[in-house]
């Protein structure tokens, strides 16, 4: 029935058609709901059954344990901040899901809206790039940024991140991470500080005032730690524990402070073959090793280095830029042996921007987006290898 | 000595509609053949005959326009039929029907090993690297590479094809050895029974395909190097060489595995090379529109329609269905266990033991190289193939000699086809990769 209203409205959008204009956006949602029954016409005549659709649409479904935890902690810690001690579970999931849904549907209107005007105009098929992009972006943002700056950086990412040079597959930087670049770099007071990663105010009647006079500190653990406090607390004053930071319940932005969901996205990534096991592999070998000697060589004027190993991946971002962020195939190393260089230098530099430089107490991003560049080099060097190797056999 | 090579890279599509093995194969009778001179990559059609001439088995239809020794031959005695041209003139086949008088030619001006070889059209089943086209007579092969399996999906056995003939391959193998400064090599399966006469360099190979193809085997065994050429051949094409250097003459017949989920009782039929194709199918089914006719196997065959022909390299046709009448609602989400995938985000490849029945879709919108890796699992050579599509598609030819061009052609990117999720032309790439280089080059 669907199929049938689908093709009688097609003319409507082919050449010539009334509605030629939005030609890109029909087809896109038709092969949404209808896998093409395009069939091949040289080469191989059998196609495997994956394809981009299927690709995105798993990174999306691995992201979904990190979204739903992040909903409940942003309600978690609203209550906690505003001294709300007697709730049902489900109160903070609907209040951190009320706080969410605007910021999920902003980037993707602004995102994808961009994208099916530049697919129009280019006279393309709509590619689905954004779709993992656009729901990567709420989740690494602080809850409290507002809703126009969202708006405004997705939009100059998706401009002068991917469109400028040529769309999904030929960007040079994560998408994701250039909007929150963008916005770390273009709004450092909201982006960062205590009161940046708690939603502060109640939502259609759900969740309190968090009220910081009263010397509630919203500081992610990391931040606490670079201002020089020994001791972790949550906004009620408790200390947080490893275990606390591995589940989530600690402050952050919005999807990437549980290290366990974070872990079960990898499982899903991992088995369906979709991320790189050698990157997300060698950027937990990185940041251990770096975590390690940083903590080997402790020095008071370090404060992040005091962390253990194990620490420094369960706090902040790191683990989610290991295992979402740092295996975006567009812009990692694309060779076998490059994945490897690529990923331990992520986790390195990471644990290093965060430990020895005290202006930035979080590294994930910065270190990504610097091996993003670095990648191409990475990369030359393997495939200069390769071509070495059939020059001196072309000699011997 | 015998020596083995393990090619852990690759793939073996499990497909529906295998011929049962040891199976015996039923003869067919040919009303029509046709030679068609797209199958000979770097060979251009001169043609010598005009409808209605009579010629007699192994007499040339057409020779190449710069090696006019070359010959396309006739592979039976008849009645020419009528040549086919396309846009420009260009000729897409010339059909000859039989005439059932047994003539043979016999040609004995000249007992040169290679003008023999050239005339007999035996010459043009063979294949070069560089360019994976005709061998120029006028380079010395460094090596001769034969291959005595066939690994593609559904192939047919081709030990069976050349039982009885060990004499001819080791006249063959004689024979080619007079052409090359280098060796003679012949890969057989792992476990297969052929006899490989001392001459010979005998290699086993185990592994998926491509195991299969003489290329990889080549790779594995003596890589071509800038400068350097190599013939590639099948084993049923060495049997013929050999029979034509102890007959005088040699043999067209072939047996072609006709294969397929559509084919409703997969057998071996016994035919000529160049056969109508509906005098080896017979009626296949009430519905011929949604079916695909291959000739060849899934990976690199050619479609052909019912009033198509049997193309080279002759020995296996495999019929799927079309699948451009299926309307599949979120066929991306799909978790039905007859999806066929490489992918382990399917249940079909976690859990499945069955044999799939893929039609020819697409499954999925063309798009740039994003996923990375893909290629290098089912390539089981020293290449790096995404570096090596986008030099071709940049055009630039000292990034292609560098990542090794020359020890490529276009089949052994037929599995890379295969599983890209962008769903590339990866084969037609590299042809035409292949193709301007040639040209800038000579």
């Amino acid at each position: 029935m669907l199929r049938r209203y689908l093709n009688r409205i097609k003319p409507n959008f082919m050449p010539g058609g009334k509605l030629q204009a939005f030609r890109s956006v029909f087809e896109g949602f038709e092969t949404f709901l209808y896998t093409p029954n395009s069939t091949s016409s040289s080469g191989v005549h059998v196609h495997d059954s994956i394809d981009s659709k299927r690709v995105m649409i798993i990174v999306v479904m691995a992201l979904m344990p990190c979204l739903f935890f992040g909903m409940y902690n942003t309600g978690y810690q609203n209550f906690l901040g505003a001294g709300i001690t007697d709730y049902s579970w489900w109160q903070p999931l609907a209040y951190g899901f009320l706080a969410i849904l605007p910021r999920i549907a902003v980037t993707y209107i602004v995102g994808l809206g961009i994208e099916f005007i530049v697919a129009q105009w280019r006279n393309e098929e709509i590619q689905e790039g954004f779709l993992v992009s656009g729901i990567l972006i709420p989740l690494i943002c602080p809850i409290e940024t507002p809703i126009w700056m969202l708006a405004v950086a997705t939009a100059f990412a998706v401009i002068f991140a991917k469109e400028v040079f040529g769309g999904t597959g030929f960007n040079v930087f994560n998408v994701a991470l250039v909007t929150r670049a963008f916005l770390f770099f273009a709004y450092p007071a909201q982006m960062s500080g205590d009161k940046a990663f708690i939603s502060a105010n109640p939502i259609l009647g759900l969740g309190g005032t968090v009220s910081y006079s009263d010397g509630i500190s919203g500081a992610t653990p990391l931040a606490q730690i670079a201002n020089g406090n020994t001791a972790v607390v949550n906004a009620a004053g408790d200390p947080v524990s490893t275990w606390d930071a591995f589940l989530g319940l600690i402050p952050g932005s919005f999807g990437e402070t549980s290290t366990l969901c974070i872990l079960i996205g990898a499982a899903i990534l991992l088995f369906t073959g979709i991320a790189s096991w050698r990157i997300m592999l060698s950027v937990f070998a990185g940041g251990l090793f770096m975590g390690w000697i940083a903590n080997t060589f402790m020095s008071p004027l370090y404060p992040a280095s005091a962390l253990t190993p194990i620490d420094q991946i369960v706090y902040g971002g790191f683990a989610f830029a290991a295992v979402f962020m740092a295996t975006d195939p567009v812009t990692a190393a694309r060779t076998g042996t490059g994945k490897y260089i690529y990923g331990f230098l992520v986790g390195v530099i990471a644990i290093l921007i965060r430990v020895y430089n005290n202006g930035y107490p979080e590294g994930a991003m910065l270190a990504v987006l610097l091996m993003n560049a670095l990648a191409p080099l990475i990369d030359y060097c393997v495939v200069q290898a390769n071509i070495n190797r059939r020059l001196r056999r072309s000699r011997a | 000595m015998n020596k083995t090579i393990t090619l852990k890279r690759g793939l073996d599509l499990r497909l529906q509609g295998e011929v049962a093995p040891g199976s015996a194969s039923k003869p067919a009778k040919t009303e029509r053949i046709a030679i068609v001179p797209d199958d000979f990559p770097g060979f251009t059609p001169k043609i010598v005959v005009k409808p209605g001439q009579a010629v007699a088995e192994g007499e040339s239809l057409m020779h190449d326009k710069v090696h006019t020794d070359i010959c396309l031959v006739s592979p039976i005695s008849g009645i020419v039929d009528e040549v086919v041209r396309g846009e420009r003139r260009k000729v897409l086949r010339v059909t000859v029907k039989p005439d059932n008088s047994g003539r043979k030619v016999a040609d004995k001006s000249t007992d040169d090993t290679k003008t023999i070889l050239m005339r007999s059209g035996l010459w043009a089943m063979m294949r070069q690297r560089p360019y994976d086209i005709v061998p120029s007579p006028d380079h010395t092969p460094v090596n001769i590479f034969v291959t005595a399996f066939d690994s593609a999906p559904l192939a047919p056995d081709l030990a069976a094809a050349v039982a009885g003939r060990s004499r001819e391959i080791e006249a063959g193998v004689k024979a080619l050895s007079t052409l090359t400064s280098g060796k003679v090599y012949i890969t057989t399966r792992d476990g297969e029974n052929i006899d490989v006469p001392s001459q010979a360099q005998h290699i086993t190979a185990t592994g998926p395909h491509p195991s299969g193809n003489a290329g990889i085997q080549a790779a594995a065994i003596a890589p071509v190097n800038k400068g350097e050429t190599i013939w590639t051949l099948d084993i049923v094409t060495l049997a013929r060489i050999g029979a034509l250097m102890l007959n005088g003459s040699t043999y067209w017949s072939t047996t072609v595995a006709l294969t397929g989920s559509e084919v409703t009782s997969p057998r071996l039929v016994d035919t000529v090379i160049g056969t109508d194709i509906l005098d080896i199918i017979g009626n296949i089914s009430d519905s011929p529109s949604h079916k695909r006719i291959i000739s060849g196997n899934v990976l690199t065959g050619v479609t052909v329609s019912t009033d198509g022909y049997l193309r080279y390299p002759y020995r296996q046709i495999t019929v799927i269905p079309e699948g451009d009448d299926v309307d599949e609602f979120m066929g991306w989400a799909s978790l039905s266990s007859k999806k066929m995938s490489e992918s382990r985000s399917f249940p079909s490849k976690i859990f499945g033991r069955k044999n799939f029945a893929p039609d020819a879709r697409l499954q999925g919108g063309r798009r740039a190289m994003i996923m990375s890796g893909v290629y290098d699992k089912v390539m089981p050579m020293d290449i790096l193939p995404e570096y090596l599509i986008k030099a071709i598609l940049a055009r630039d030819i000292d990034k292609m000699e560098a990542l090794g061009i020359y020890e490529v052609a276009p089949e052994d990117f037929a599995l890379c086809e295969y599983v890209d999720p962008s769903k590339l032309e990866l084969q037609k790439i590299v042809r035409e990769g292949l193709d301007y280089l040639r040209k800038e080059l000579e």
